[in-house]
């Protein structure tokens, strides 16, 4: 079922400098364009979007087209700001989307904006993705150059203009409110929801966001049609997506696979394979997801398989963890991610995560002491839903699921007075 | 204050008219430009925009790519997320401690390098990786540490 070798978000793959607009339209770069706006009403857009069953990329995996359907119709403008904060670990491919096939993202905002009405689009690219705004801010001159942003594009009398901002490291902005304080010239911190950001967003106005591979999918929707896109996948999770592969893999990189694939074929066939060592552990979509043993890699690669073993397709950053690999050493360092990351806001989130790197790292260096797991699971269930945005409960996932699956490993690092796998640690400066 | 912010500021304002929007913009810019975020400079960004100066240092201060204190030329971010550490990135970031005589966080003495620990840079397929002044490096096995001091070139 797989098909290797075939790519309709990393086109670059096939196609040198498709970054440059020429390339692009060489090989059919806006034909989406000229036709959702010469043949498609916006509603037909918007309808094909539903029809395809295209869910948002950056995570949760929410249906785009009912997403974009929540915006009330009451005259007020509207925005479209696409979520290029990509920093959850794990995750690199909207890094590689923006960095080499920057028109499709463009192409995708430009036809998206048609269908929900938004004259102005923003894209939130991260601050430490100097070379992904530097090609967004040239995709976008070209763009300009060549009549499809600006007024009256193609002569469609329907208008866009795209406004480029670059975060400047925090991965809480990610997080789609927050994303919208940042945007506003404020500190990256969440929203109340609701209101959702489709009722009250950027500057209080109806917003839909979406993630860079979200969009990227547009053009492809409008060339190829709904039901091209839903022959592949399932009838929950159609079509496409990238898969960004690390860890003990023999070739690390985004593999764009049909949905539903087998984390098998992902793993042992477009990765090469686990290297080196044997396999222990699989973060299949990102940081925050909870781990699968090897006896689940068989498990297909779409939103309800994964998490009906245990775990989700969140983000799609799949990382791969070998036999040598310590799972109180491997949570310690996610846990620190968000403790380093938590925004301060809530209470449980800023010093739960703050209290649970704390065991972890005593736990690691054989300071632990019985009832250490009880406080962890403890702290855990105190942070579990209790907080304004998820960050806190995605600091859990990967530790309560390692509790779970090597609650031996975890213990013996009591008992044993330290890592039985020798692990070393690196002991940064706290900050 | 240099006379050029006010023009930068107008020119900001036409892409972001609304709410804050122009503020993270000019602070890029002119960090680029100072190499860092003075007091001084927090002020003078309040002036240009009208705002109090608390909103101003307390933006900027929320945000690690805005530095409050002076970096060095080469600033040397190593990412130590899990996928970079899978692959040896504390061994990596402890050569650089060792020969730069620093730890991470810090400034050489000369001003020529900082060493700042980097989360996921988004990078995980170069692991272990990191950037250089915004530019990635990777991978860099710890043993080739000294391609991100960029000692040897001109
Ligand atoms: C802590 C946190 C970080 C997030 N980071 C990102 C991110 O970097 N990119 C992204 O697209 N979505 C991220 N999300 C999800 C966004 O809030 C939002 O759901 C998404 O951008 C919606 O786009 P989609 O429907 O196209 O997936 C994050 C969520 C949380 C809670
Ligand atoms: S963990 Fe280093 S780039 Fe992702």
């Amino acid at each position: 079922m797989a098909e290797l070798n075939t790519h309709y978000l990393l086109r670059h793959r096939e196609v040198p400098d498709i970054d440059q607009i020429a390339v692009y339209e060489a090989h059919g770069g806006y034909q989406s364009l000229r036709r959702a706006l010469r043949d498609f009403t916006p509603e037909a857009v918007l309808e094909l979007v539903k029809a395809s069953g295209l869910r948002g990329r950056g995570g949760a995996g929410f249906p785009t087209g009912m997403k974009w359907s929540f915006l009330p119709n009451d005259g007020r403008p509207r925005y479209l700001v696409v979520n290029s904060d990509e920093a959850e670990p794990g995750t690199f491919k909207d890094r590689e989307l923006i960095e080499h096939n920057p028109h499709q993202l463009i192409e995708g905002m430009i036809i998206s904006s048609y269908a929900i009405g938004s004259h102005d689009a923003y894209i939130y690219c991260r601050g430490e993705f100097l070379r992904g705004s530097e090609q967004l801010a040239r995709a976008i001159r070209e763009a300009y150059a060549h009549g499809y942003l600006g007024d009256n594009i193609l002569d469609s009398g329907f208008s866009l203009h795209i406004h480029l901002y670059r975060g400047a490291g925090a991965y809480i902005c990610g997080e789609e409110s927050a994303l919208l304080e940042s945007l506003e010239g404020k500190r990256g911190q969440p929203r109340l929801k609701p209101p959702f950001p489709a009722v009250a967003g950027l500057y209080g106005m109806p917003t839909i966001v979406n993630n860079v591979e979200t969009i990227a999918n547009v053009p492809v929707l409008v060339e190829k049609g709904a039901d091209w896109y839903r022959s592949m996948g399932t009838e929950k999770s159609p079509g496409i997506k990238i898969m960004s592969v690390s860890g003990h893999v023999r070739r690390p990189g985004n593999y764009e696979v049909p949905l539903a694939t087998p984390l098998r074929t992902l793993i042992e066939e477009y990765a090469g394979g686990v290297w080196p060592g044997k396999l222990k552990a699989i973060i299949p979509g990102g940081s925050s997801v909870p781990l699968l043993t090897p006896d689940q890699i068989d498990t297909p690669l779409d939103y309800e398989s994964m998490i009906a073993a245990g775990s989700m397709l969140g983000s799609g950053g799949c990382i791969v963890m070998n036999d040598e690999t310590c799972m109180v050493w491997a949570a310690h360092r996610l846990v620190k991610f968000y403790r380093v990351e938590s925004c301060g806001k809530c209470t449980p989130c800023r010093e739960g995560t703050y209290w649970m790197t704390n065991i972890l790292e005593r736990l690691e260096s054989g300071e632990g002491s019985q009832g250490d797991l009880e406080v962890l699971l403890d702290v855990a269930d105190n942070i579990g839903g209790k907080c304004l945005c998820p960050l806190g409960d995605a600091s859990l996932g990967f530790m309560v699921s390692a509790i779970r699956h090597f609650r031996d490993e975890f213990e013996a690092h009591v008992r044993e007075h330290g890592c039985p796998l020798g692990a070393k640690r690196y002991d940064p400066i706290n900050h | 204050m240099k006379p050029h912010w006010r023009q930068w500021v107008e020119e900001i304002r036409q892409q972001f008219p609304q709410g804050n929007s122009a503020l993270l913009p000019l602070l890029h810019r002119i960090q680029a430009e100072e190499g860092w975020l003075s007091p001084e400079t927090l002020a003078d960004v309040a002036t240009l925009l009208n705002l109090p100066v608390t909103t101003v240092e307390s933006v900027a201060s929320f945000y690690s790519l805005f530095y409050k204190r002076p970096v060095g030329e080469r600033v040397v971010h190593v990412c130590v997320g899990l996928s970079c550490a899978l692959k040896g990135a504390d061994a990596l970031m402890h050569r650089l401690e060792e020969h730069l005589g620093i730890r991470q966080g810090q400034t050489t003495p000369d001003g020529k390098y900082s060493l700042m620990e980097a989360e996921c840079l988004a990078a995980c397929d170069l692991a272990p990786v990191a950037q250089v002044n915004l530019r990635y490096m990777g991978p860099v096995p710890p043993e080739e540490y000294q391609r991100l001091l960029g000692e040897g070139e001109k």
